[in-house]
């Protein structure tokens, strides 16, 4: 591969991935076709696509969550094999352990690398206090607002420190104001710490607003990456002032005239596979 | 309901029915007395037999007999179905060669048992125990092999990236999960683990409440019978308090267990 000399400076790289499913009736579902994408080490990434396109798929690889049918992923210029060891992932449901108080879920990723029990416990205080929920130490999860829960759920990431972020539709559930919140919280504690972001979401404004790089996948099966823009908005930014800008409309009325298409077809797919044999 | 109001009601229905009890077995109705104290004996008979018990002290040895066999069951059922039904749901192979003999043994009528454990075991606490065990550690193994084998794929996945081995997955997310549907499952284990010494002292022993009741059928001794049922009805509702203590706090991460809204 050309790439070679890139996947070495890179954070993540997927070359050619293609992921397969083995469906019950015995025959293959391809997800994603020939996927590229690389994310250097610092860098904000976000991939954008129609519901159903193997956004979460394309994760679950670069976590070494899932292998690749086809393909390479390469993490810090290494071969994965297994899980993904350098990255945090943040999942698109509910993941945190219901059984457990929310530092207590911070601080299990610090007790299982064997860091004494009560010096994880005092940094998981912090780090709960850093996402706005030093008062909430105590709350098991079903205790805490679906917002509330999100933010455990970074400090439980983040409090690894991992080189690679990985973020399936993080703020999906999460009402209209909660979400642009939550996205300035991310945006503040990635410029304290720069890592590799892989950001998943299905809202373009989103996307932009939050990344250095936008990619758009292809409705699927056998989904691709069709499309790859660098936004050229200053940091740091807001995300509630940044949506006014015109750079802001002009690169969002290009990404949607891609875009639009793909989320079309994506409908008309999943509504005439419902039919079933009709094709 | 406010809980006064709801306490209320629950006094009533239980004083109407003793009500009724009394009257259609002392009142005769058109010269017919509906329930014969023969055969239904009266309110007042069962309650000072009762209280004869209590007085004479003679009840104590039979509770703490039952309450014996009972925990013993519950304590040795639960963890052997904790045990096995996590054993079986991580490794598939074992469940499906085990499958049809677990099947076959918890189809198995339990009473049909007690002979053969009062034969093995003599006529002491531990026949009544074994037949209790054989209703707890099936409710306890059904509950455990399903939770841990439905816990949710997106908390293993998260365990996993959080930098868990497979011992501290064990441990974090699959032992909590079983517990879990352990604990939701009690009120029905303890309550087979009382039924199993009850019905194992029917059948065939020298103490405890179940051989009260049969002694007292043995003598058409109906008042007795009624007071058995009574005290035993009574020691029921006494462990089941218990126990939803218990789970409370136990499971005060779940949902419903703890909410204590104002
Ligand atoms: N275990 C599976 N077996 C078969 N097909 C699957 C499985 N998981 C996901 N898929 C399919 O793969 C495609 C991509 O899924 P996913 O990555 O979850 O989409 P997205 O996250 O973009 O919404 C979907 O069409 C989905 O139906
Ligand atoms: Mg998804």
């Amino acid at each position: 591969m050309s790439s070679h000399d890139a996947s070495r400076s890179a954070a993540v790289t997927l070359a050619d991935v293609t992921v397969a499913f083995r469906l019950a009736d015995g025959g293959v579902f391809t997800a994603v076709e020939n996927a590229d994408l690389s994310v250097a080490p610092g860098e904000f990434v976000a991939i954008v696509g129609p519901t159903g396109c193997g956004k979460s798929t394309l994760l679950n690889v670069a976590a070494g969550l899932m292998t690749a049918a086809a393909g390479s992923v390469t993490i810090f210029g290494e071969p994965l094999g297994g899980i993904n060891r350098r990255a945090g992932y943040l999942f698109q449901g509910d993941a945190l352990f219901p059984w457990k108080t929310a530092l207590e879920n911070v601080a299990i990723g610090l007790e299982v690398e064997g860091v004494d029990p009560r010096d994880a416990q005092a940094r998981a205080q912090e780090w709960l206090t850093s996402v706005g929920l030093g008062a909430f130490a105590n709350r098991y999860p079903h205790m805490l607002s679906g917002g509330q829960r999100k933010r455990v759920g970074l400090a439980q990431v983040l409090i690894r420190d991992p080189r690679i972020l990985l973020m399936d539709e993080p703020f999906g559930p999460l009402d209209a104001q909660t979400r642009q919140i939550m996205g300035n919280l991310l945006l503040d504690l990635w410029t304290a710490e720069r890592k590799a972001v892989l950001f998943v979401t299905h809202d373009l404004e989103e996307a932009i607003a939050l990344a250095d790089r936008v990619v758009i996948m292809s409705a699927g099966p056998q989904s691709r990456i069709i499309g790859n823009w660098t936004v050229p908005l200053p940091r740091p930014r807001d995300i509630f002032e940044i949506r006014l800008e015109k750079t802001f409309h002009d690169l969002h009325r290009e990404i949607w005239g891609v875009l639009k298409s793909e989320v079309m077809k994506g409908y008309q797919q999943s509504a005439g596979s419902m039919q079933g044999a009709a094709s | 309901m406010t809980r006064v109001r709801l306490l209320m009601w629950q006094v009533l229905v239980g004083v109407t029915l003793i009500g009724l009890w009394q009257l259609l077995t002392t009142v005769p109705i058109f010269g017919v007395t509906l329930l014969p104290p023969f055969f239904f004996s009266t309110p007042e008979k069962v309650i000072e037999r009762i209280i004869k018990w209590f007085v004479e002290g003679t009840i104590w040895k039979h509770l703490a007999i039952t309450l014996t066999e009972a925990i013993l069951a519950f304590v040795i059922g639960s963890l052997g179905g904790a045990l096995i039904g996590f054993w079986f749901a991580r490794q598939q192979m074992v469940a499906a060669v085990f499958d049809p003999y677990v099947k076959m043994m918890n189809a198995l009528p339990r009473v049909v048992l007690a002979p053969i454990f009062a034969l093995w075991l003599g006529l002491g606490i531990w026949s009544k125990v074994a037949l209790g065990i054989t209703l707890v550690f099936f409710v306890v193994f059904f509950n455990v092999y399903q939770g841990v084998k439905e816990t949710s794929s997106t908390l293993v996945d998260n365990a996993r990236m959080l930098g868990m081995s497979e011992r501290q997955l064990l441990r974090h997310v699959y032992w909590p999960s079983a517990l879990s549907w352990m604990f939701s499952s009690l009120h029905t284990s303890v309550g087979f683990a009382v039924v199993g010494a009850v019905v194992g002292e029917y059948l065939g022993s020298a103490a405890g409440l179940g051989y009260l009741i049969q002694q007292a059928e043995g003598t058409f001794d109906v008042a007795g019978v009624f007071a058995g049922m009574t005290v035993l009805a009574l020691f029921v509702i006494v462990i089941d308090l218990l126990v939803t203590k218990v789970e409370r706090r136990l499971l005060v991460w779940r949902p419903n267990a703890s909410a204590e809204r104002i």
